[in-house]
């Protein structure tokens, strides 16, 4: 019977992983941030996207091993990882794939917990770390959730990312970000991951509001769909994860070079 | 007779994580948290107020239709050699055991001041009663539903625009059940400000599964009462009902779970969560769950839009693993044969969902439930929404 009530008690261990480690170090020179999201396995060439878009500018990778009832999930998302399924994606080769790529910059998985249950806390977690994977997210594992998992990650030395949400009350920012390694994850508008016309009101007080409470970065996405919405919400973040509109492309039959492509304008977007 | 491992000790309030034994908690989007625990306290202090539990009963009873009957089935306790039972939720106003759930939810959705509520639905019949809910209530109402359903539900569909709720289909993964709940969750994460998700079973995340069999409890209080004056104050020897998410079940078995009475789920075979899945944390619930190998939830194959759902309620799970309750299956073709026998038989058709419970009971009578035993089954919907489908299949 598991009756643990959070991860709250887990501290920051003394040494940084290499995802926070490496966003630490970027930010503090003065770089803006740039995370983007690929869906695992959702064509045959995607590792080769992997690497563009990693040599197009990005900070940090965010590969997403997709589930079958991905509900943080926009109409985007969920088509690229109904397609990955179709296609046989499975989370141990999707993992082993990313150890055998060299990108060069960290990398995190984002996937739903059922994933992580069904394979097993110590199991999954040794399997990111052999596969040279750094970071988690697990959307649909909040803070009073987090403990098990948490424990596990902790000893393999995998980072994991937590979520802020607009709805998320005051006192409970401080603790989600104590509980945090990698980054601290700001979701920049009530709602599921998606492209969206304009960038919400609530993106840029959610960086505000964790940049209050944490030096950890502080990275926004959900919502952040293109080069002058990712400029204008690092006004006040660390920096952004775009998601979506990059799946888009490829759903769109996109592949390494107009992933990179996008990413560079993403890039040339934060920097501007 | 099973005779219960345990009883006396379950059924009561989940621990403060939301916990049946291991089973339950609250998996969601950290979006969706604050809305849980706001939910979970309205929920806690309006059902120890006297004056919520007051309008809650009035409109029960004024507007739902309550109590609802105890029949004795002469006929076809001639037929089976059991002494047959029926608990009638298909007397209710809508025609389910739904009515019970959606009045509560909708008084507490007034009391948060939530404007609109949103819905999952399978059979159909919670997204009617929801509609229904909001119309009463003054609410906007959206109902989410697996396009497989709304092709083999569309009277109901119908009944939800007369109500005046708006319809979505939807026409990701399974088209069923599980793909609603998505779709429905995925709303509230965007409108949880103002939107209450008005969950229709036991399931879901931290207070839903404890909140719905609380709504739901008013089937068993009944039916304890009503079979100790049927019986002479004696309780029946066997209790069942059907198990999709497991809310008529949880309503039922709580009115039971603190006497000997053998309390019995049936699940569809192709959607038996407890008989053939394994642990799992889908929809904001760690339970039993078809998943293969890696996690991935499996599509759950049923002739009963109702129970096609490949989880189950938490406190199911939990009633199963201390073996307080047992849980067996019943498969499509007997599922007919049952609706065909209470139709014959009773003069009442059932709606596929509860026929699986009657399916069981005649597989059983005479070997797993001896001849002379007393049952009482949870006629937890009517069958008039399944008519047209029944047609086909029986033709």
């Amino acid at each position: 019977m598991s009756q643990s009530l959070s991860g709250a008690t887990h501290e920051t261990p003394a040494a940084l992983g290499a995802l926070e480690a490496t966003l630490r170090a970027a930010r503090d020179a003065g770089r803006k941030l740039l995370v983007p999201y690929v869906t695992g396995g959702l064509s045959s060439e995607w590792c080769d996207v992997v690497r563009a878009v990693a040599a197009a500018g990005a900070d940090a990778l965010e590969v997403g091993i997709p589930f079958s009832d991905p509900i943080m999930d926009g109409p985007t998302i969920q088509a690229a990882s109904a397609r990955a399924l179709a296609e046989g994606a499975t989370p141990a080769r999707i993992v082993a794939e990313l150890g055998d790529l060299d990108v060069g910059i960290p990398l995190a998985v984002m996937t739903y917990y059922n994933i992580v249950f069904r394979t097993g806390h110590r199991r999954f977690a040794h399997r990111l770390i052999e596969a040279g994977v750094s970071g988690a997210i697990l959307p649909d594992l909040p803070l009073d959730e987090v403990g098990e998992w948490a424990r596990a990650a902790d000893d393999a030395g995998v980072e994991t990312v937590m979520l802020a949400a607009p709805t998320t009350a005051d006192d409970q920012l401080e603790p989600i970000c104590r509980r945090a390694h990698g980054f601290v994850y700001g979701v920049g508008l009530l709602g599921v991951t998606g492209e969206r016309d304009e960038l919400a009101v609530s993106a840029r007080r959610m960086a505000q509001r964790l940049k209050a409470v944490t030096d950890k970065p502080v990275l926004i996405g959900v919502g952040v769909s293109n080069p002058e919405q990712a400029r204008e919400v690092c006004a006040e973040a660390d920096g952004v994860v775009v998601g979506s509109a990059l799946v888009r492309r490829l759903l769109d039959g996109g592949g390494p070079e107009e992933a990179a492509s996008f990413v560079g304008e993403l890039r040339a977007g934060i920097d501007g | 007779m099973a005779v219960p491992a345990s009883f006396g000790a379950t059924m009561g309030e989940p621990s403060p994580t939301g916990r049946f034994g291991e089973f339950g908690g609250r998996f969601v989007p950290e979006s969706l948290i604050a809305a849980c625990k706001e939910l979970e306290g309205a929920f806690r202090s309006a059902w120890g107020d006297p004056g919520f539990r007051g309008e809650y009963a009035r409109l029960l009873r004024d507007y739902a239709g309550r109590p609802t009957p105890v029949t004795e089935c002469r006929r076809l306790s001639d037929r089976l050699g059991v002494r047959v039972l029926l608990k009638r939720e298909d007397l209710t106003h809508t025609g389910s055991h739904k009515i019970n759930n959606v009045v509560g939810q909708g008084l507490l959705a007034r009391t948060m001041g939530k404007r609109r509520l949103v819905a999952e639905t399978g059979a159909g019949q919670h997204g009617v009663a929801t509609a229904t809910a909001a119309a009463l209530f003054g609410l906007e109402c959206v109902i989410y539903m697996g396009t497989v359903d709304v092709r083999r539900q569309e009277l109901n569909v119908f009944r939800m625009n007369l109500l005046g709720a708006e319809v979505r289909a939807v026409d990701s993964g399974s088209r069923t059940l599980k793909d609603a709940i998505n779709e429905a969750m995925r709303d509230w994460v965007a409108t949880v400000e103002t939107t209450h998700y008005c969950l229709g079973s036991v399931m879901g995340p931290h207070p839903y599964p404890w909140m719905v069999r609380e709504l739901q409890r008013v089937i068993g209080d009944e039916a304890r009462s009503q079979c100790r004056e049927v019986l002479d104050g004696a309780d029946p020897d066997v209790v069942l009902a059907c198990v999709g998410g497991g809310s008529n079940a949880a309503g039922t078995f709580a009115g039971f779970v603190d006497t000997r009475v053998d309390l019995v789920g049936v699940e569809a075979a192709g959607g038996a969560a407890i008989g053939r899945g394994v642990p799992g944390v889908v929809h904001g619930m760690r339970s039993q769950l078809l998943q293969d190998e890696d996690g991935q939830v499996v599509e759950a194959h049923s002739i009963s839009a109702g129970l096609d759902y490949p989880g189950v309620g938490p406190e199911h799970a939990y009633l199963a693993e201390v073996g307080r309750a047992r849980y067996v299956e019943a498969g499509d073709q007997e599922v007919l044969d049952a609706l065909r026998l209470l139709s014959e038989t009773e003069g009442i058709i059932p709606a596929l969902e509860p026929a699986h419970a009657l399916a069981y009971l005649i597989r059983a009578a005479g070997g797993e439930i001896p001849t002379g035993s007393t049952v009482l089954v949870t006629l937890s919907g009517r069958g008039d929404k399944d008519a047209a489908e029944v047609m086909e299949l029986l033709r």
